[in-house]
């Protein structure tokens, strides 16, 4: 019994799949329009707890797993920006002589602010991007993957 | 009285206006339902979307008042412009995705669904309009400033010059006038338009200037860190640097800070609360390397707090298209920030007499007036640019403030606490009235604050953000264990804390309130004051973490459902849609 109603959820997931623009998830009522697997109770339009979610998309193993590799990749891009941030303060208070060393008119610390570090912004948010997306469809491949497995059996 | 203004000055700058208003009200015809007046119903491309965030990005902080810090401040404010372009990455990398997926269009839908809790959403909307009015304020100034500057000559009622405080009541009104008859539908076509007019004007009169001047590296070659010289009329850049040419500088005026101080960082900026105290350089170092953390730290976690510009990242059809715009935002932003430091640098050399000026006619005016060091036509041509461009940023950040700030009101203090059964007809009234409202509000404050500088006041704005609503972004997506009350506990005490050390500094910057003594007794307590993120937003993590590992009981029942929305991709189509639609598809 429990197996039917996860089936018919992850039916509509993937019915719905294709284009994910957001008009497309609704069901329409009069004076309101709720998202597909929401309860109509739920005021918010979040769902409520279904104990029946037993698949494996509704599975802790899934977030926890969800979470951690999303989380590890944008702390190393942020770690990776912040250090450089974070550093440039420190580097002008312990070595102010050497960051003032002119490299054609500028001061190296001012070449480092005000031009240079605009370039490193843009090679972070670029790696960023690319792999957040590759992980996304590793994510979705593996969720659609246990789906298959689930219905077959 | 028209012909003692600069006709190209004045031409360019009205077509701005012009152009600006046509636009809104030509798109206004075409925004029908009330989705499409909240976020512009959500079919805009990439190309479009990036500029048009982009546009509403760049105020007249980073166009008026980034060149307007540096020339003031020197070193210490380039901090200002790469911060903020910092910033949005941080959003991207924390705070964007997680968010576009669980489908909350505002903070304060995401804070209702998060907790299911209407009683927070009113909570957290209170902030928008804090964060929202501190940021409308330095746009007035840029207003008040540039039309004090494009009517510097006529006479207003046997007294020389516009008044500083018509430019803001005119602007404000034309603005808010806009808003309420376009909603953002008008506004992502104009925000994009406007980033291009933005590039345009701050980089063009650059070129010329750096071609008849000389380039940056020569302007920043001249200011030696030798013995200050204050009254040379013509000095040679130190010869160390091979490829230095003659700078001719103007003489500096008194006030004006030393190369040393200004070139150097811990500058005029961080180390002033510190010399204020009398302490020596050497002893007044460490309160500046605090200062300058604390400011890094608000401007980096507070850009993730601005109202407006989180609602963008649903403009996008899906989370790919979102992302590539971001990337194409990191872009834009970044390449226009390199350009306002070379205005202030530049008019050091070439301007010095803006120091001597108060309010609306110090350094905040450097970008509009450094092109005039050309005389004749041209001159007047670069600068009618670069005021066009200074029109184009406040116009765009304030209309995307006011878009926010009245949604906030007319979407959920309306919408869902005075009148849950409105019709939509009703909604769209509400939203003109409240756009009034609003806009009436942000002129008159515009109006007080002709002192303080563009840039500090943004500051504060984002030290605000800092302490309040990126705690509770990044806490709500990333940990499971919030609760409610830990969650407001935790936004409340550190954004009140924030703002109030942030009143408390601006009433007595002003001198509504003499505190000069206090500060001077007390640096570091001035420096807490001025840039308080330092201590604010660990203290609102800290009380998130601690009241709800004690109300632990109060986690939602579903909260598994909920962080994987927040986390799974979008192609599972675990997305939910918040706002309701009465019109329907």
């Amino acid at each position: 019994m429990g197996a039917w109603w996860a089936r018919q959820d992850l039916l509509v997931v993937f019915l719905m799949r294709p284009d994910s623009k957001g008009k497309d998830f609704h069901l329409h009522r009069p004076g309101c329009t709720i998202a597909i697997g929401a309860a109509e109770s739920s005021p918010s339009g979040m769902p409520t707890p279904d104990p029946k979610h037993t698949d494996f998309i509704h599975s802790e193993e899934f977030l926890a797993e969800l979470q951690r590799r999303q989380f590890r990749l944008s702390v190393l891009c942020a770690a990776s920006f912040l250090t450089a941030l974070l550093a440039l303060p420190a580097l002008n208070f312990f070595f102010p002589g050497l960051m003032a060393t002119r490299v054609g008119g500028f001061p190296f610390n001012w070449l480092l602010l005000g031009v240079l570090f605009f370039p490193l912004v843009w090679v972070i948010s670029w790696i960023f991007i690319q792999r957040s997306i590759a992980l996304e469809n590793q994510e979705a491949e593996t969720a659609r993957r246990h789906a298959a497995n689930e219905a077959r059996r | 009285m028209i012909a003692a203004v600069d006709p190209w000055i004045f031409a360019l700058s009205f077509i701005t206006v012009a152009a600006t208003l046509v636009m809104g009200y030509w798109a206004a015809g075409k925004a029908k339902t009330a989705s499409d007046f909240f976020v512009a119903g959500r079919g805009v491309s990439v190309g479009w979307n990036a500029s048009a965030i982009s546009g509403e990005y760049l105020s007249a902080a980073s166009f008026m008042g980034v060149a307007g810090t540096v020339m003031s401040s020197g070193y210490d404010a380039l901090w200002y412009p790469v911060c903020y372009a910092c910033g949005y990455l941080f959003l991207l990398l924390f705070i964007a995705g997680p968010l576009r997926r669980f489908g909350a269009y505002t903070i304060p839908d995401f804070a209702e669904g998060r907790f299911d809790s209407p009683l927070f959403r009113k909570i957290a909307v209170v902030f928008v309009l804090f964060i929202g009015f501190f940021y409308t304020m330095p746009q007035m100034k840029g207003a008040g400033t540039t039309l004090a500057y494009v009517f510097k000559e006529i006479t207003w009622f046997g007294t020389a010059g516009l008044p500083y405080w018509v430019g803001v009541i005119v602007v404000g009104s034309v603005i808010t006038l806009n808003v309420a008859i376009g909603g953002m539908k008008g506004i992502t076509l104009v925000q994009a338009f406007q980033y291009w007019l933005k590039m345009f004007a701050i980089s063009a009169p650059i070129f010329v200037l750096i071609s008849l001047y000389g380039g940056y590296g020569t302007h920043l070659g001249a200011n030696s860190t030798g013995p200050a010289v204050t009254n040379a009329v013509a000095m040679v850049s130190a010869p160390a640097t091979p490829d230095s040419t003659t700078v001719v500088r103007a003489a500096l005026p008194a006030v004006a800070p030393d190369d040393a101080t200004w070139i150097n960082p811990f500058g005029r900026l961080s180390s002033k609360a510190a010399k204020a105290a009398k302490l020596s350089t050497e002893e007044s170092r460490p309160y500046a390397l605090l200062y300058t953390y604390s400011l890094i730290i608000a401007l980096v976690c507070g850009t993730a707090g601005l109202p407006h510009i989180l609602v963008r990242f649903y403009t996008n059809p899906d989370g790919v298209a979102a992302k590539r715009t971001t990337m194409w935002v990191m872009i834009l932003i970044g390449v226009f920030y390199v350009f306002p430091p070379v205005f202030g640098v530049m008019g050091r050399n070439l301007m010095p007499s803006l120091y001597e000026g108060l309010g609306s006619k110090g350094t905040d005016k450097v970008v509009l007036e450094l092109p005039r060091v050309i005389n004749g036509t041209w001159g007047s041509i670069l600068s009618g640019i670069t005021c066009a461009g200074a029109f184009a940023a406040f116009m765009s950040t304030f209309s995307g403030l006011l878009v926010s700030m009245t949604g906030a009101l007319a979407h959920d203090v309306y919408g869902r606490i005075l009148a849950p059964e409105s019709t939509p007809t009703q909604r769209m009234q509400m939203f003109k009235w409240c756009a009034f409202g609003v806009g009436g509000a942000a002129t008159l404050l515009g109006c007080f604050v002709e002192k303080l500088e563009i840039n500090f006041m943004v500051g504060q704005a984002f030290a605000i953000a800092a302490a309040s609503y990126f705690p509770l972004l990044f806490m709500s997506v990333w940990w499971r264990g919030m609760t409610m009350k830990g969650a407001a506990t935790g936004m409340l005490t550190g954004g009140v804390c924030a703002l109030t050390a942030v009143v408390l500094t601006n009433v007595s910057d002003l001198k509504l309130v003499d505190l000069g003594g206090f500060w001077a007794a007390h640096p570091l307590v001035r420096i807490l004051c001025e840039q308080p993120a330092i201590w604010c937003v660990p203290l609102a993590i800290g009380l998130m973490v601690v009241i709800s590992m004690i109300t632990r009981s109060d986690v939602p029942a579903d909260i598994r459902m909920k962080m994987l929305v927040l986390h799974a991709p979008e192609a599972l189509g675990l997305k939910q849609e918040y706002v309701r639609d009465h019109d329907g598809h």
